[in-house]
């Protein structure tokens, strides 16, 4: 139905922020890919030489870089696990009319609006510190001794709270979609003698679908580059433990000054989430256009 | 009969909500308990804590150390401007992307959510050299203009999928009735996209708020926000857990509660098209 | 159009700043949140008392955080520091390049010479002092005296390894959560290394010998390690691949540690009854040795220093002077009280009768000059500093190696593992930046 012209307003409408996100992706990838082929310490300017792809064989042949890839997916697979089950379970539960709904749905909804320094902070302190944190105070109530979460658990640590950041997001999307669904359908089959579970998974699960997976590619955006949790909490160790690819390439960039190696560090990485990227469009497009 | 079972089935349910809002909400409310306790008692077994007294002290000592004032307005302006801005750059796109799509649209889409995956520390010297040469390091224009770039591509997306479920025929309709294309998008989509428009305005607000990279890494003092202030109360000597307390609770309470205020707008936004 | 936009830019700061400058200058200082700088904030009084047309503007961060902020910034002279709080490993090198402006200059009454030699030593570069000295420390052993009566042992003042490890069995009582030995885990350069480094020294070992080749895999570094797991493990609290300084302050603040090896400055925090439970308990003694001539202890100090480059030189020199001149100790003085002014840093301060009071007052200087940057090992090296190696390199070296030393501590990696992993590492990267040829 669109006309000629309608095509070139929408064009001029897009253009903007097409040109924007393009300079934005373009000029520091364009920089950081110059850098990446340089030999260039942060402390010695005017030194810089050029060295090819010397940058990339270092970053990939440190024994800390296939920690780094593993630790970057079970990082972003285990806190997915974890909001997109408990978030169903739990918008499943809210779905159910109980009083005071209004109240816990506020409560539930809070740790969204956390900064994740604070709150990578407050677990690191008042609750995972194994001397003064709650979890050691209930250890020690029982009688146990305090576990110490962040230097035999860190990356379970981290997911934990990072899950913990990221539940309420996934509880709302998905609860605003049970509310939608159809309840005379439900009805119908409660009729037809479908039990809870065959209710479950043959109406409400298609239908939340498509919920689930803009869940899981808004939090992959965010879990792909988590940062701030791990340098507040264990510095990515003991040893490599907790570091993921983001962590590795600050620790070259900014802790080693190796600016030339940390963009090869960060030009790799975006490699790699480009490929998350186009496996995850496969999975959105097919579910998206239903 | 039949309703006394209800109110069972609905007291059970209610019990179990309850405790799991309680349980999520446990570590916010902690902290919110600890900065109106004395350092030494803030690190006392949970029941020692709740039953020692109340002090003002820590709220003091943070007012005495930092200027929260301006932090907070710093974070006021960046998150707010940030977001405005983006607004404006991504109605027109998502419009055009939603009433006139081409066969690359969904391509489109999914390039500008994959330019939100760079790792921003693989960037941070090649984009400190950029803010040196412009004179916009420690400036507000700067970080608006940062904040405002990486949100764009969410921006776009929720607006992109909000504006999808508005009926085509509306908008023919109005057409037909000779209305032009500003006018179609001031007087006909955005009153229908409002609710749209705010829930991503809130989220965006929300996302800016707590970015603590770039806010902190190019900033000094001028145009700081609170993410800067809690970087000053991380691990300082001795006992800090109420002082910590005090200082988190002052950084996320304006965001909690603009959050609170407005739930319902932001949940209607959020289903980001996944319910039709 | 970068320069005619970078033109008209720096034109209107300028303009900005002329308008501005009638009044007063407005200087930005870097700093870190420790305890003696936060109390600075707090008696800047005095100084606009001085200084009427200054305003000083602070930007307070966690150590780690300054650091990378402040040295980005140095490196791209981004200008946005007009003085830096920096430490002894910063300004030697920083200095070479050029980067901190020569305070050789300061006037007569800040009487420089009474800065403590070892300190000056380790901020001057060819005769040129880069940064004045806010807080000098060395570390020491601090322990309760409570404790180690109880168990019917006596500290001597000048320990060995083997007394430390008899104190720390003998303390120990996990049930009561007392631990014999607090000592850092955290991973990172000025961390888990800084103290282990110092140890290292105490055994005979040391971080490169005079061809730059990685030591990790000799005998001294090895034995290093396993006494340091062996008390940690035995005698250490809960989670010590996490303590750094700050933990093990609270820890010993708490009375959860009979013995803790740690930074001289500490020794004003757990006295004072304010905010120690332990205050009246603690003894001081110098760092253990192992009788190779060399004792565990480092040598460092929270300098202030000034960016070469900024406009506000003249400001910001008065500020550096004021902040660490004699006057300031006796502001804080009085204020506080003699047992918490920054230490380490005058010999005037020691002479100080009023001072002399204080209990840790000679073991605090005993420890500063008992360190040696310019002749840290047993053995000949070719590098300065006693807990660093003053390169560039170093800081990311010794983070690196510092996460396999706390992975070891963690239980998740062997030491042997952990040394062979940081022999690796560091004979790597020493290759590549062509140490090694």
């Amino acid at each position: 139905m669109a006309t000629a012209h309608s095509r070139t307003a929408a064009r001029l409408m897009l253009s903007p922020a097409v040109i924007l996100l393009l300079l934005w992706m373009i000029v520091p990838l364009g920089m950081t890919l110059y850098f990446s082929t340089l030999r260039y310490n942060l402390l010695m300017p005017g030194m810089e030489t050029f060295v090819g792809f010397e940058n990339y064989y270092y970053f990939v042949n440190q024994p800390a870089f296939w920690a780094a890839l593993s630790n970057t997916l079970i990082l972003v697979l285990g806190v997915l696990c974890i909001t997109v089950v408990g978030g169903i379970l739990l918008a499943l539960l809210m779905d159910q009319p109980f009083w005071g709904q209004g109240i816990v749905r506020v409560l539930v909804i809070a740790p969204f609006f956390v900064m994740p320094t604070v709150s990578a902070l407050v677990w690191k302190n008042m609750f995972m510190n194994p001397v003064n944190g709650i979890f050691a105070h209930i250890a020690k109530a029982l009688g146990l001794p305090p576990f110490d979460f962040l230097s035999h658990a860190p990356l379970a640590s981290i997911i934990l709270i990072v899950a913990w950041q990221w539940l309420p997001f996934a509880t709302l999307i998905l609860l605003t979609a049970l509310q939608s669904l159809d309840r005379e359908q439900q009805e119908a089959a409660e009729m037809d003698g479908a039990n809870g579970f065959q209710r479950f998974f043959y109406l409400t699960v298609p239908h939340l679908t498509r919920s689930i997976t803009v869940v899981i590619l808004i939090q992959t955006i965010f879990l792909l580059s988590v940062f701030a949790e791990i340098l507040v909490t264990t510095n990515g160790g003991p040893g490599t433990a907790s570091t993921n690819l983001t962590y590795l390439v600050y620790a070259q960039s900014l802790l080693n000054y190796d600016v030339g190696g940390g963009s090869a560090g960060g030009i790799i990485a975006v490699i790699l989430a480009n490929i998350v990227a186009i496996f995850l469009m496969r999975m959105i497009g097919k579910n998206l256009e239903a | 009969m039949a309703r006394k079972v209800s109110n069972t089935r609905k007291a059970v349910v209610t019990a179990a909500a309850w405790t799991m809002g309680f349980l999520i909400f446990f570590p916010i409310l902690w902290i919110i308990i600890l900065g109106f306790k004395s350092e030494g008692d803030a690190i006392k077994t949970p029941l020692q804590v709740l039953f020692s007294d109340w002090t003002l002290q820590s709220y003091h000592d943070v007012q005495e150390r930092s200027n929260y004032g301006r932090h907070f307005w710093n974070s006021v302006i960046l998150s707010v401007g940030s977001t405005l801005i983006a607004l404006a750059i991504a109605i027109p796109a998502a419009w055009s992307m939603a009433f006139v799509p081409g066969r690359r649209t969904k391509d489109l889409l999914m390039w500008m959510l994959s330019t939100k995956m760079m790792p921003a520390v693989g960037v941070l010297v090649p984009m400190y050299l950029l803010f040196r040469d412009f004179g916009l390091l420690d400036s507000r224009i700067g970080l608006v203009a940062v904040l405002t770039l990486i949100n764009l591509p969410i921006v776009v997306w929720m607006l992109y999928t909000y504006f999808k479920e508005i009926p085509g025929e509306i908008l023919e309709a109005a057409r037909m009735d000779g209305a032009s294309l500003r006018s179609e998008i001031l007087y006909v989509l955005t009153p229908m996209a409002v609710p749209g428009i705010a829930s991503t305005l809130l989220l965006n607000i929300i996302l800016a708020w707590n970015e603590a990279f770039w806010t902190l890494q190019l900033t000094t003092s001028q145009a700081a926000p609170l993410t800067q202030f809690i970087a000053s109360y991380s691990s300082p000597e001795g006992l800090f857990y109420a002082k910590l307390s005090a200082a988190s609770t002052m950084a996320i309470a304006p965001i909690l509660i603009l959050g609170w205020f407005s739930q319902k707008q932001l949940v209607r936004g959020l289903t980001f098209g996944a319910v039709k | 159009m970068t320069l005619t936009l970078r033109a008209l830019l720096g034109a209107t700061v300028s303009l900005t700043l002329a308008g501005a400058a009638m009044a007063e200058t407005t200087i930005t200082v870097a700093t870190v949140n420790n305890g003696d700088m936060i109390r600075m904030q707090g008696l800047m009084d005095d100084f606009y008392a001085k200084h009427p047309d200054i305003k000083v503007e602070w930007v307070t961060l966690e150590e780690n955080v300054l650091r990378q902020r402040v040295t980005t910034d140095i490196a791209t002279k981004g200008g946005q520091f007009d003085v830096l709080t920096i430490g002894t490993y910063e300004v030697p090198i920083w200095g070479k390049q050029g980067w901190l402006v020569s305070l050789n200059d300061l006037p007569a009454e800040y009487d420089v010479d009474d800065l403590l030699p070892a300190i000056r030593g380790g901020l001057t570069v060819d005769g040129e002092l880069y940064a004045a000295p806010f807080y000098g420390e060395s570390s020491m052993v601090m322990y309760r005296k409570d404790l180690m009566e109880a168990a019917g042992l006596t500290m001597p003042d000048a320990p060995t390894w083997d007394d430390i490890k008899a104190a720390a069995a003998a303390m120990t009582d996990k049930s009561k959560e007392q631990y014999g030995i607090c000592l850092r885990g955290k991973a990172g350069w000025g961390e888990n290394m800084a103290f282990l480094t110092a140890m290292s020294n105490s055994y005979g070992a040391r971080w490169f010998d005079e061809n730059w080749k990685p030591q990790f895999d000799g005998e001294a570094w090895k034995a290093t390690l396993t006494d340091y797991l062996a008390m940690m493990n035995e005698y250490g609290p809960p989670g010590a691949a996490n303590n750094g300084f700050n933990e093990n302050l609270s820890l010993f603040q708490q009375g959860k540690c009979g013995m803790w090896i740690d930074a001289t400055v500490a020794a004003s925090f757990v006295t004072n009854p304010a905010d120690s439970t332990v205050a009246d308990k603690v003894g001081f003694a110098l760092a253990p040795d192992t009788g190779k001539g060399k004792r565990g202890n480092w040598l460092w100090a929270w300098s202030l220093g000034i960016p070469a480059g900024t406009q506000k030189a003249d400001a910001a020199k008065a500020f550096v002077a004021w902040a660490t001149s004699k006057e300031y100790l006796e502001v804080v003085a009085a204020k506080e009280g003699w047992a918490n002014v920054p230490p380490g840093t005058r010999a005037s301060l020691y002479a100080n009768p009023e001072y002399q009071k204080v209990p840790f007052a000679q073991m605090t200087l005993d420890s500063i000059n008992s360190a040696d940057p310019n002749n840290p090992t047993v053995d000949p090296v070719p590098y300065l500093g006693v807990q660093f190696v003053a390169i560039p390199e170093f800081q990311g070296l010794g983070t690196a190696v510092g996460q396999q030393f706390s992975a070891a501590l963690a239980g998740t990696m062997s030491a042997e593992d952990a040394l062979a992993a940081a022999q690796t590492l560091v004979t790597t990267e020493m290759t590549r930046s062509g140490y090694i040829k």
